[in-house]
């Protein structure tokens, strides 16, 4: 239940602000140095990380939960012990691996 | 045409129809987000993987046929699997019908507009002389 709707809002989240950032991105690299510069200020500032953490959230918890459907979809998993443990095992890494990509970046940036 | 209480259960479903693609849209979104699983998991990789995220380097790195191709591919797919997702969303959740064909349109239109414009960027990016 909760991983279901999970799902789906961390797909619309990176339909719209995860589709907009990329197509801004590449167009900033097109514009050249000015705007492109434009684009690094806000990805670095503390609000530009805060949606950026967001986002690889939210593509590590759809990447997850999806993977969970893709294995519902052939029958397997829905025994409710089953689903439970795939759901939390979803949440519970979809925080580790942000967690750990987010230390790297910012342990070597600094 | 009453719909009403007089009905019988079959003359209320009858002439609605299948849309006939409810199948093809199912096993779509499937083989996109397998797709996407490579093509996400690539991407964070490489821009982990970079020396650096300056201008210079992924110009240099989206000129290239090795980021080029998987980001076209990441563009046109990932595109096409974020409408196929707010279809579901929006027919699940948008029960005025009007309401319903605006925002399915509307998306649309900002899926197509939007993966046009970053596939146009990135091919300035890949084919342009330098950078």
């Amino acid at each position: 239940m909760a991983a279901s709707i999970i799902h789906r809002v961390t797909g619309v989240g990176l339909s719209i602000l995860g589709l907009a950032l990329l197509t801004w991105w590449l167009t900033a690299i097109v514009s050249g140095a000015e705007t492109y510069g434009r684009f690094s200020k806000f990805a670095s500032s503390w609000f530009g990380i805060a949606i950026l953490v967001g986002l690889t959230w939210a593509f590590f918890q759809h990447l997850l939960t999806g993977m969970r459907h893709l294995g519902m979809d052939t029958g397997q998993g829905f025994e409710l012990s089953t689903s439970k443990a795939s759901a939390l095992l979803s949440f519970v890494g979809s925080v580790v691996l942000t967690a750990a990509l987010w230390a790297y970046i910012l342990g070597v940036a600094k | 045409m009453s719909l009403g209480e007089s009905s019988t259960p079959l003359g209320k479903v009858r002439g609605l129809g299948s849309a006939r693609e409810g199948g093809d849209h199912w096993l779509t979104e499937r083989v996109t987000s397998i797709a996407l699983l490579l093509l996400g998991v690539w991407f964070v990789a490489s821009l982990l993987i970079l020396p650096s995220r300056d201008l210079r380097t992924i110009a240099e790195w989206l000129h290239d046929p090795s980021g080029a191709v998987p980001m076209a591919l990441l563009i046109v797919i990932g595109f096409k699997h974020g409408l196929d997702g707010m279809k579901v969303v929006v027919d699940d959740y948008v029960h005025d019908e009007g309401n319903r064909f605006v925002l399915n349109t509307l998306f649309l239109f900002l899926a197509v507009g939007g993966g046009a414009l970053a596939l146009f960027a990135l091919a300035r990016i890949a084919l342009g002389g330098g950078a």
